[in-house]
């Protein structure tokens, strides 16, 4: 196997506030290999969306990337230069967003702000940009792209400027794509097309794709390995199906049981009690423990991440396999 | 101005103390806005205070000597006086003339911003009361009247109407009543819709007492931001028409007449005139920003993070 | 677009319909115009003579008549004082007016929008407080004064640049403009300042409060995660977003801005029609004063229509016509 597309090791991004430092994201290693589609889940404040941006060194100011390395093919990014992370930007690392209603901008054509993305890495003509652009949008299953490249963007409709912002993000034929929750925002059955897209992209082309969402329902028909995020860290990492099917950290069965369609019929839907905690001079021990139905006197300590089974992480010191469950835990 | 504070003790009687304290808490956050504060108080007590406190009378004819017409600043007259900033062209104290000059705009600016406010108040808070036709008919008015530059409507105001303090208040009030009433209405219509008045009119209290009583009070926190800075306008806006020959009357100069009589000898490298009564005015109008810009985020809830 | 301008034209009508009326009455108050055209020597049959041969002598509602019907042919009556058509006195100096309005206005622009931008990208920098502290100042500076002061530095002090006049003038187009030569530049540059000074600080204002909040938003991110350099960035994305309401504004200000150049011409004997309006009022030449105000009024309803228009233009998510 070859080297990694993405290595993350002990990732720390800060934002120093009023307050405190609020450690957003905490320490988190990862690895996304070629081809490989990673689901990044966890609920809005858990720093998901801040690894997203730190790997692209987006990070708005005052907050910024205070330790650990990000080794992009084996260069450490975290180290790059603001010329050098420009070129990877867009080019070798595209990143998608939420919101397909803001991420294009308004005043401008798209015509306009696919071409400049493809002249930013280029140096191609106006003619041959365009083309370019063409044919991400047809790629992407737009018709008629080259009437679409006049539109403005009010003039489309979401899913359609979702799949403008996916074309732009494909330009350039990128080793990674950071997607952060490009579906949440359309309807159903556009969001289906688009992971069905997104999925055989990665499979021929051989681009990493790191998918980023608060829905793990979403990610378990798309993603190879899942890994739960919580408060800054990760709690739990492994293969989809071992995740989904017998999840051992109590957080990550919490998502799990709040799927609509993940139990059977007629059963109550699981909430998991209380809120994310706020990353901001946070008590020492597992960052769970406060909604946690397990936690004892133990989980004053912060737990490893420790592997269960090959490629199985999990930070908790009573997972769910480590003893038997009761029948109270059986029904939740 | 000690108006400035005032309007917020107004306001009091309907809440408890700890607005106020809280407001005061939060506008001293400002370094800047209480050193416009500071100022715009030894202003006010200037203008208060100038005819005592002023070397000479400068409206008294017999106090003037021709000879020591134009002196530069400093300069110790033949009769021993000593004119600090400088005498006008008349051998007038420039600092005296400033003293009367300033007591003049402020009471000009804030008389005119008084009634102004109190004119737009009521025909804002008359329009979202009554809505429907006479909403309608004021909002209109109010419309066509600001898509006027006030400059404008004021010269030909003050060209109907003569020289005089009273007909430039007029013209000030004219100008700058819309702000408020637009200002006013939209005020009372967040408010009307609030449970407090529909409480009042339960209790069955009457139109006028739920006007003035209820929703006035609580409609003055953004009326008195634009007073504030209103006052400011107000003072430039006669300063200007003062300087048009068009303001005030040459027995009573505000410090915009002040200037212009010293555009006569500016091209002869008589600065003084012109320069001091500008400085001052600039200073005052700074003061007034100053404060209404910190007025305007501690009393704007809204903006706050 | 066609029925939009049609709608407004007509709105228009109607503002200009009662301004005529309310302008006239208000005019018609002011003083008497006889005292000042006759020589105090003149006899009872001289000031009757002249009264009569101006149509002073009739009653008020049938000067307004007479003026309306002739005004609706484009004819204001004759200047008292120059004896010759009101309206052509105005529209023979509103180039001046306009020439020194524009030239302060895009000075404004020019100058405004890249401190405001600056101000705003890098807003904890002691150079962006000292911009915002310049605007606070440049909002507070009494206008004439500045002119005054202006005149006092680079005319009397240094003598650099003229006090007074529209120095060359060059014809483009049959307009006689100052712009195109370096004396009308020297003579133009004093009362351009003093006139767009405080609408850049305004700008300045508008842009900073602009780019701080555009400078957030998901596209300007996008656009860096496309590996645009922030040139393109800042140039293209955030500039472009901020032109609108610099250019609403702006536009919308331009009518005050024409309305203000009444002092400023005053000061420096500009040659426009603000200083024929004060000359006018002090004269109680009432026809010039009549349609000076009526040029304004639609002067002021032509630039809100082309503002909207530009708006429409710079911002695709506007369109003209709908429930506007």
């Amino acid at each position: 196997m070859t080297a990694p597309t993405l290595k993350v090791e002990n990732l720390e991004t800060h934002f120093p506030t009023r307050d405190g430092i609020v450690r957003a994201v905490d320490g988190v290693s990862f690895e996304v290999a070629q081809g490989e589609i990673l689901g990044l889940v966890g609920e809005s404040g858990s720093g998901k969306s801040i690894t997203g941006f730190s790997i692209l060194g987006l990070i708005d100011a005052p907050g910024h990337i205070a330790g650990g390395k990000i080794l992009f093919k084996g260069e450490d990014i975290t180290r790059a230069s603001p010329q050098r992370m420009r070129q990877l930007r867009g080019a070798r690392i595209a990143m998608i967003f939420q919101d397909p209603m803001m991420t294009l901008n308004p005043v401008l054509r798209i015509d306009t702000q696919m071409i400049e993305t493809v002249q930013a890495h280029e140096k191609v003509s106006d003619v041959a940009a365009r083309a370019r652009a063409a044919e991400a949008l047809r790629a992407v299953g737009i018709a008629a792209p080259e009437e679409r490249l006049l539109s403005y963007p009010h003039q489309l409709s979401g899913g359609m400027r979702q799949r403008v912002a996916i074309a732009t993000a494909l330009l350039h034929k990128p080793d990674l794509i950071i997607a952060d929750e490009p579906t949440t925002a359309l309807d159903v059955t556009i969001q289906g097309q688009i992971l069905y897209e997104m999925r055989k992209l990665c499979r021929d082309t051989g681009t990493a794709l790191i998918w980023i969402t608060h829905d793990l329902s979403v990610v378990a028909g798309l993603a190879d390995r899942i890994m739960v995020m919580y408060a800054g860290r990760i709690v739990e990492t492994g293969p989809v199906a071992t995740v989904i099917e017998r999840p051992q950290h109590p957080y990550t069965r919490g998502l799990i049981g709040s799927v609509p369609g993940a139990l059977p019929r007629g059963k109550r839907l699981f909430q998991i009690p209380g809120m994310t905690p706020a990353l901001i001079n946070l008590p020492p021990g597992c960052r769970f423990k406060n909604r946690c139905s397990r936690a004892d006197a133990l989980c004053d300590t912060m737990p490893e991440l420790a592997e269960l089974s090959p490629g199985h992480g999990v930070r908790c010191h009573h997972p769910y396999d480590a003893k038997p469950l009761t029948p109270s835990e059986t029904a939740a | 101005m000690s108006d400035v504070t005032l309007p917020a003790q107004t306001t009091a009687p309907a809440k408890t103390e700890s607005p106020i304290k809280r407001i005061i808490a939060e506008f001293v956050e400002s370094k800047l806005a209480v050193f416009g504060f500071i100022l715009l108080m030894f202003f006010a007590l200037a203008a208060i205070f100038g005819p005592y406190v002023a070397p000479q009378d400068p409206y008294d004819l017999a106090n003037l000597d021709i000879l020591d017409a134009r002196l530069p600043p400093g300069e110790v007259s033949g009769t021993g006086m000593t004119f600090l900033l400088g005498s006008d062209g008349q051998g007038r104290d420039m600092l005296s003339a400033m003293l009367y000059g300033l007591r003049i705009s402020l009471f000009v600016g804030v008389t005119a911003v008084a009634l102004a406010l109190a004119i737009g108040a009521f025909a804002g808070l008359l329009a979202a009361y009554a809505g429907g036709r006479i909403d309608t008919f004021i909002m209109r008015v109010v419309d066509i009247q600001l898509s006027f530059p006030a400059i404008l409507v004021a010269l030909i105001l003050l060209a109907v109407l003569g020289n005089g303090v009273d007909k430039v208040i007029i013209a000030l009030v004219v100008v700058q009543w819309a702000y408020f009433a637009r200002a006013a209405r939209g005020a009372a219509l967040v408010e009307r819709s609030k449970e407090y008045v529909e409480a009042a009119r339960c209790l069955g209290l009457s139109r006028a007492r739920l006007l003035l009583r209820h929703l006035l009070p609580n409609c003055m926190p953004p009326l008195i931001v634009i007073a504030t800075i209103d006052i400011a306008r107000s003072i430039t806006l006669e300063a200007t028409l003062s300087f048009l020959g068009l303001g005030v009357p040459v027995t009573e100069p505000s410090l915009g007449m002040l200037i212009a009589n010293g555009f006569d000898y500016l091209l002869s490298g008589v600065y003084w005139i012109s320069l001091f009564p500008g400085l001052l005015l600039t200073l005052v109008i700074i003061a007034i920003n100053l404060v209404g810009d910190q007025l305007r985020d501690v009393l704007n809830p809204r903006l706050k993070r | 677009m066609l029925v939009f301008i049609i709608r407004r034209l007509m709105q228009a009508a109607l503002v200009v319909a009662v301004m005529s009326v309310l302008v006239f009455v208000g005019i018609y108050l002011i003083g008497d115009p006889l005292a000042i055209l006759v020589s105090p020597e003149a006899t009872e049959l001289d000031r009757e003579e002249i009264a009569r041969s101006l149509g002073l002598d009739r009653p008020v509602w049938e000067q307004y008549f007479t003026f309306l019907t002739a005004a609706v042919q484009g004819d204001f009556g004759k200047s008292f004082v120059f004896g010759q058509p009101s309206l052509g006195l105005i529209l023979e100096r509103m180039p001046a007016t306009l020439e020194l309005a524009l030239t302060a206005t895009i000075m404004a622009v020019v100058i405004g929008v890249p401190l405001g931008l600056y101000a705003g990208l890098r807003h904890e920098t002691i150079g962006a407080r000292a911009i915002m502290a310049g605007s606070v100042l440049g909002f507070s500076l009494p206008n004439f004064w500045v002119g005054l002061m202006l005149i006092m530095l680079f005319a009397v002090q240094f003598g650099w640049l003229p006090a007074s006049g529209r120095g060359q003038t060059v014809e483009v187009l049959g307009i006689e403009l100052s712009v195109f030569t370096a004396n009308g530049w020297k003579h133009i540059i004093l009362p351009a300042i003093t006139l767009g000074l405080s609408k850049c600080a305004l700008i300045i204002r508008l842009a900073r409060a602009t780019a701080r909040e555009v400078m957030l938003m998901d596209y300007v991110k996008f656009a860096r995660a496309k590996g645009l350099d922030e040139k393109r960035v800042i140039g293209v994305h955030i500039l472009k977003n901020i032109m609108v309401p610099i250019t609403t504004v702006t536009g919308l200000e331009l009518g005050a801005l024409i309305a203000f150049a009444v002092i400023t011409e005053t000061i420096f004997s500009w040659p426009g029609m603000g200083k024929l309006l004060i000359d006018s009022i002090i004269h109680l030449d009432r026809p010039v004063v009549v349609a000076y105000l009526i040029v304004v009024v639609l002067l002021l309803v032509a630039i809100n229509l082309i503002v909207d228009i530009l708006y429409s233009v710079l911002d695709p998510r506007v369109r003209l016509g709908g429930a506007k």
